[in-house]
């Protein structure tokens, strides 16, 4: 279960990572591996600790595909949509884990279970078409297959 | 007398662990303690024959056998046919040396790659690692030489003389210089870089090593894709373990080179694989790409000269000092030395990695090691070299992999990733999305490929709905060329080549909403 954004525990990953400006997207990604979602009192405080301005910050935020805003569902589903997964069915395994999970891709669900995102390669293209849930990679992923992983999700 | 203890090898690579590799081990361990049965299950990396993981191994008196692809179902009649012992199975390929898809490769970079366990230090000395890093801390002064005669290119898409760069970070007058390796390995059809850091990590620390001996680099710097998050655990667990034999860190093997290696996770941006917004995500900022001038090699990261190479490229330097710069040359074409990586996927029936020496045709690796595609359909179109490659249709597939003989046919060998389309395709579809992938992915700099690309998808739009057909077609093309020669990187520079190749080579596919 991902945590709630709080500022002790914000301060602590900070400094392990190392509070230095050229620390800033690692500092981030562990954010992101902690809390899901850069919240909008993590770029103050960052901002104080390595001493660049709130607008540098949000500038590195809104760069990176990496850095949500927004907190994601317990699980996150993510579907390659690039060019050796398209000409294995990709588009249309998309289309369907939006029919069954019934949540389009850059959302959540409601339940807060999970979000659907897209991705652009997980270097696992001869076995396309590709997925990844959280860290873990499934290749060769039909629309039976996906039913599987939904299920156990 | 004690038990026979039977060697088990099952992959730890995310291709194979994409195919339940992990589970298999788990199941295969549990199977065998329930029946009593002593065996010892390594994890080794992958030989780079995905289409047969998960690809177990079993070390018998005669040499490994293996057997593929393997689920969790097959554990039991693989123990009932005795397969400890190496016997017939239905799925049994053999020795696995002797699979033709391995066999009939040219091994240089990537020989290690499947044999050994990545996490062990020990089986990568046995395998004659850091050897070359041994000479080249006898020798300093002959890594470069050595670079310069093995014909090294840069391995990451943009074919650069690795020597020639080298030289120039060697040459440059510094304080403080740095190895950058760049594993941001976002080109669609490519997984070479991932199968080496996952398979055979401490090459990609050797290499990098060496390099830092040859230039008067202390640090280093690997900057990986956040897309690889198996890849990170198996380097982290490298260099710490480089450290601890002394093989990084202070005097090395007790001689007078330092040298770190700190990695850097990149935040899922595709154009920080260019070397300059690669650089500026090092340094902790938005990845937009930097002005060239001046070269990273003179000012690179923190402005100090920097080597920025791909890790296949690095991975394959300790070799060429171990056994000598000739020995790498004598592979290859003209002014493509040495190997490169293959890797074949898409609709193909047997997809992986293919390391031969360049010259070889298209059609013989679709063919010879891809099988054909996995549809059975003939091969329609071929994407060599990545999102930004062209297109090739079938009359271009005799045309030979390597670098010049590629550029002539206006395509791309790239970091040598091809991908594979059978006739179920719509070619304007993906001339469509290149744009869009271009307008996701763009930096924002430069106008021609932060706007081009956005517009580009409009007027492919336009195209295919038969808006203004003519008109609408001499816009694309003249689009093209603004963004080819004004855009600031490859980004934008080659995002028009897999649009103008579509177009040249399916122009009846921009006529299918006209039909409906």
């Amino acid at each position: 279960m991902k945590k709630k954004y709080n500022e002790k525990t914000a301060i602590d990953i900070i400094d392990k990572v190392g509070a230095r400006p050229e620390m800033l997207v690692q500092i981030l990604h562990a954010f992101i591996k902690k809390f899901s979602y850069i919240d909008e009192q993590a770029i103050r405080l960052i901002a104080k600790k390595i001493n660049l301005s709130r607008a540098e910050i949000h500038g590195v935020v809104s760069f990176y595909h990496d850095f949500r805003t927004e907190p994601t569902g317990e699980k996150v589903i993510k579907i390659c949509q690039a060019e050796a997964c398209q000409s294995m069915g990709s588009r249309e395994l998309t289309k369907y884990a939006e029919k069954i999970l019934d949540v389009n891709m850059h959302q959540t669900s409601k339940d807060m279970k999970l979000t659907l995102e897209p991705v652009y390669c997980l270097g696992n293209c001869a076995l396309s078409p590709a997925i990844m849930i959280d860290e873990k990679v499934y290749g060769k992923v039909n629309e039976e297959k996906l039913n599987d992983l939904v299920e156990n999700l | 007398m004690n038990k026979k203890i039977t060697k088990i090898f099952i992959p730890r690579e995310t291709a194979a662990m994409s195919m339940g590799s992990d589970e298999l081990a788990e199941k295969i361990a549990l199977f065998s303690e329930s029946k009593n049965i002593s065996i010892e299950i390594v994890r080794n990396g992958s030989w780079g024959m995905s289409w047969l993981e998960p690809l177990i191994e079993v070390d018998t008196s005669d040499g490994r056998v293996a057997y593929g692809p393997v689920s969790i179902d097959d554990i039991e009649s693989l123990f009932e046919s005795n397969f400890l012992e190496g016997s017939d199975h239905a799925l049994c390929q053999g020795k696995t040396q002797n699979i033709p898809y391995l066999k009939s490769q040219q091994r240089w970079t990537f020989r290690k790659c499947g044999l050994i366990d990545p996490t062990c230090i020990h089986s990568y000395i046995e395998n004659d690692g850091y050897l070359g890093l041994k000479k080249s801390i006898a020798n300093q002064k002959n890594i470069i030489n050595q670079i310069d005669i093995s014909g090294l290119r840069g391995r990451g898409g943009a074919g650069f003389p690795t020597g020639i760069k080298w030289k120039t970070v060697e040459n440059a007058e510094a304080d403080q210089k740095f190895i950058a390796c760049n594993a941001d390995e976002g080109d669609s059809g490519t997984f070479s870089d991932r199968i080496l850091m996952e398979s055979d990590p401490f090459a990609l620390i050797e290499g990098m090593t060496i390099a830092g001996i040859a230039v008067g680099a202390n640090r280093g710097y690997i900057y990986l894709r956040s897309e690889y998050p198996h890849a990170y655990n198996i380097l982290l667990n490298a260099v710490e373990t480089a450290k601890k034999h002394n093989w990084l860190g202070e005097n090395i093997q007790d001689s007078e080179f330092d040298f770190n290696i700190d990695i850097h996770v990149g935040g899922g941006s595709y154009v920080c694989g260019e070397e300059t917004a690669m650089l500026e995500s090092l340094e902790g900022k938005a990845g937009t790409i930097r002005y060239k001038p001046p070269l990273p090699a003179i000012e690179g990261l923190f402005g100090k000269p920097t080597i920025v190479n791909n890790v296949v490229t690095l991975a394959s330097v300790p070799d060429i000092m171990a056994f000598g710069g000739d020995a790498y040359a004598e592979h290859g074409v003209n002014r493509s030395k040495g190997t490169l990586a293959f890797q074949l996927s898409g609709n193909v029936k047997q997809g992986g990695l293919v390391e031969l020496a360049f010259g070889v045709t298209l059609r013989e690796i679709i063919d010879k090691w891809g099988g054909g595609t996995a549809s059975g359909k003939p091969v329609y179109a071929v994407q060599v070299g990545g999102p930004l490659g062209a297109y090739f249709p079938e009359s271009l597939l005799d045309t030979p992999l390597d670098y010049e003989a590629f550029s002539e046919k206006k395509g791309m060998v790239g970091h040598g990733g091809i991908v594979i389309f059978d006739d179920s395709v719509d070619m304007a579809a993906q001339a469509r999305f290149a744009m869009e992938f271009c307008s996701i992915e763009s930096c924002g700099k430069c106008t021609p490929c932060r706007i081009g690309s956005t517009r580009g998808m409009e007027v492919i739009d336009n195209i295919t709905n038969n808006l203004d057909r003519e008109k609408n077609l001499e816009l694309l093309d003249d689009l093209c060329e603004t963004m080819i020669d004004g855009s600031l990187c490859a980004m934008g520079g080659l995002t028009p080549f897999p649009v103008k190749s579509a177009l040249k080579y399916f122009p009846e596919d921009f006529k299918i909403n006209n039909e409906n």
